[in-house]
């Protein structure tokens, strides 16, 4: 065969692969119906933060200026009545979500890295050691010492445990128990680890800071990122690290060079929606932070007042919520586009 | 075999590895090379234990004990396994199970099914070549709680007993996470393909996640309101508007669900989406050259090669489902009567009641059916995926 032919082959394939007519409009049909789907409960919060109580309360209204008259008092009262009370969860937001989404990405991709391209052996025995540690630090928390006193007794006891009986174990746990060990971190629902969380960090003097909402957050939703960029880095083909190592690559220039930057798609959707996930978190933000830094979701749910939610003002809040994380999606958009890998494999 | 070779060129890690590599003098270059594996995970596994492992136990503790407010702070005394027997054979029993109630055709039929599948499952793994006592012991494990848990969804649903929150979240998550994946496959299938505008949808498709589940349980509460609600006509219509739907249970089960499916079913879009983009396109295009249709290339092709993706975004959603709070608590506030209750709710409404131990115990009684379901997952499904591909 020769070798024009195989082009020509090839150029053949790829106009197949183009949708027919019938499909395409069977596919946007089903896609507008979807798109109506998510958009009209956004539709609805538009149009209820243009509503004045008495029109939200008198029923349905559904166009604007036909069935009522919109106005601003809603949208008034969150930006200047409210004011500084809007903003400083904002801006709390803003630098909790970016600042511990980027530190999560980048941990967890190092991580998930590591678990798919490595090899990890942790000896059944220097996991014992350490858990023998710890409880023997939180038995000496209980009787009482403070708790320096006990992390430094269980911190020995695990490394002389470590030197002697740990050595001795054959047994092992490998990459997949480790993984699993990370998501099962997330199994234990909030409500359960608040008041220790809370405990935590009014130990650490952190309370109400931003500090405590990232640490918080990083640690929470480490193992998702791992999780998702295990797979990604998967579907990389080694053979590209692998030349990389002949050639004299370290493991963090293959990391930085070639696994990164063929990773883009999975990063950046990782990236949005853990970047969500910080945006959105209610429960530990509640018990965290009480004035200064509060984050924009306790003020939706405050909102909820005895008389009933008003639900003008907490459309209007969730509104300006999404605003900046639809700019990002729009924005990031483009790198989950198709073809970042094609390239690379073909020769 | 790949990780055989992989091993020799990255670089073999071992908790051994640190001690060779401080011992001998090499530039300091070659020895962080050495420890890559070590710099790699450490960060992760430093901030996960330090974070998660005080929380952890500090509420193992607390579930076995009684707390109490008094002045000037907290009194915990030991109390055993008293919170946990309370739930499952004391007075939240009804809550925390439910209520069984007399077996009807349908429950037996059902249940004889699904016991035939079970034993079927575990003859079909003694008769294949390759058991092993430990997997033997965790089959048998496996279905022996597998069967306890469909006794108690069949029961108490498809009688005229009561499911108590341990069911109600069991079916939260069944359908909410197999309606989201079936949605978000095919809007991920059909978003992927070369079609005009179709960065619209992709922007416009993730919209729900994005909002902040206590704003989007709000969202569907005012959407679902059956007299000042969009959906009023359709009420009107069907004469409901003096019954809030809020008074069935299903009904609101259904409200509750509607929600968490509206709201979840963009995050595995967008990594079934991103999956199905980071394929090689070769594949598909020489499967197309042999004269592979449509239907032969998804099933072939893009179905077996997304589905290490598609088993990780699932037990995300099967995790993070468990905990579902937000909107049966904003939603019909737990109502009717316990109806919508899952098992996180069940936890908070016990915590408000500041009976701190018991909700410890309930929470702990979710992360044990979470781990126990979570490993199954992994044993029985993930395992095989990965090994396969």
């Amino acid at each position: 065969m020769s070798v024009m032919s195989v082009i020509r082959r090839r150029r053949r394939s790829v106009s197949t692969t183009s949708v027919s007519f019938p499909m395409m409009v069977a596919s946007y049909v089903v896609l507008f119906a979807w798109t109506f789907v998510v958009l009209f409960p956004l539709y609805w919060l538009a149009i209820t933060s243009l509503k004045t109580p008495l029109d939200v309360n008198n029923g349905p209204f559904y166009i604007p200026f036909r069935d009522f008259q919109p106005n601003l008092d809603s949208w008034h009262y969150i930006f200047v009545d409210l004011g500084p009370d809007t903003f400083r969860p904002y801006m709390n937001t803003v630098v909790v979500g970016l600042t511990s989404t980027t530190i999560t990405v980048f941990l967890g991709a190092m991580a998930a890295y590591g678990l798919v391209r490595m090899r990890y052996r942790v000896s059944l025995g220097a996991i014992g050691s350490f858990a023998a540690g710890v409880v023997v630090a939180v038995v000496v928390m209980v009787a009482g010492a403070p708790w320096q006193v006990g992390a430094v007794a269980g911190f020995a006891l695990f490394l002389l445990l470590l030197n002697t009986l740990a050595r001795r174990s054959k047994r092992a746990v490998g990459n997949d128990d480790i993984a699993f060990w990370m998501i099962s971190q997330r199994m234990l629902p909030p409500v359960a680890v608040v008041i220790p969380i809370y405990i935590f960090f009014q130990q650490l003097q952190l309370l109400d800071t931003w500090a405590a909402l990232i640490i918080a957050y990083v640690a929470s939703h480490l193992p998702i990122v791992v999780w998702l960029m295990r797979d990604y880095f998967q579907s990389i083909p080694v053979e590209l690290e692998e030349s990389a190592a002949i050639d004299g690559a370290s493991p963090y220039r293959i990391f930085r060079s070639i696994v990164l930057p063929l990773s883009v798609p999975g990063l950046v959707a990782t990236f949005l929606f853990v970047l969500v996930f910080a945006w959105n978190e209610y429960l530990i933000a509640l018990f965290l932070t009480s004035a200064n830094a509060q984050t924009l979701p306790l003020t939706v749910a405050a909102q909820n007042a005895t008389r009933g939610p008003q639900w003008w003002y907490m459309s209007v809040l969730i509104l300006i919520m999404i605003g900046p994380v639809i700019a990002m999606a729009i924005a990031l958009e483009r790198f989950i586009a198709r073809g970042l890998l094609v390239g690379a494999v073909k020769g | 075999m790949e990780e055989e070779d992989l091993s020799k060129v990255s670089g073999y890690v071992s908790t051994r590895g640190f001690r060779l590599a401080a011992s001998t003098w090499r530039p300091l270059g070659a020895r962080l090379d050495r420890v890559a594996g070590a710099v790699f995970i450490l960060p992760a596994v430093v901030v996960i234990l330090g974070f998660s492992i005080f929380p952890l136990l500090a509420s193992l503790y607390v579930s076995v004990s009684r707390l109490s407010f008094n002045e000037g702070g907290v009194d915990l005394k030991f109390v055993g396994l008293d919170n946990y027997a309370k739930l499952i054979v004391g007075i939240d029993r009804v809550h925390l199970l439910g209520l069984a109630g007399p077996a009807t055709p349908l429950s037996i039929a059902v249940l004889l099914a699904g016991y035939g599948l079970l034993a079927f499952a575990l003859y079909r793994y003694v008769r294949s070549g390759d058991r092993t006592a430990v997997g033997m012991f965790g089959r048998v494990f496996v279905a022996v709680v597998a069967g306890g848990l469909l006794w108690l969804l069949v029961t108490t649903i498809m009688t005229s007993g009561r499911p108590g929150t341990l069911v109600v979240t069991m079916v939260y998550v069944g359908v909410d996470v197999t309606v989201q994946y079936l949605l978000a496959l095919g809007l991920a299938l059909l978003a992927v393909q070369h079609l005009p505008g179709r960065r619209f949808f992709r922007v416009v498709f993730l919209l729900p996640m994005m909002i902040t589940p206590v704003g989007v349980a709000y969202l569907f509460r005012m959407l679902t309101d059956t007299d000042k609600g969009p959906l009023y006509p359709l009420w009107a219509h069907f004469g409901l508007t003096d019954v809030s739907w809020v008074t069935n249970p299903w009904g609101a089960r259904l409200a509750v669900m509607i929600g968490d499916v509206w709201q979840w079913t963009p995050f595995i879009f967008i990594v079934l989406l991103a999956a199905i983009e980071t394929l090689p396109h070769e594949l598909v295009e020489a499967a197309v050259v042999d004269g592979a249709n449509r239907l032969q290339v998804f099933w072939r092709i893009t179905f077996p090669l997304i589905l290490p993706a598609t088993s990780t975004v699932v037990l995300i959603r099967l995790i993070e489902g468990f905990k579902i709070i937000d909107l049966p608590n904003v939603l019909t506030n737990g109502g009717p009567g316990t109806a919508t209750e899952s098992l996180t709710l069940h936890a908070y409404t016990i915590w408000r009641a500041l009976d701190i131990g018991g909700s410890a115990a309930v929470a702990y009684i979710l992360l044990i059916l979470v781990t126990f379901i979570g490993v199954s997952y992994v044993n029985l499904f993930r395992r095989r995926v990965t090994a396969m591909t």
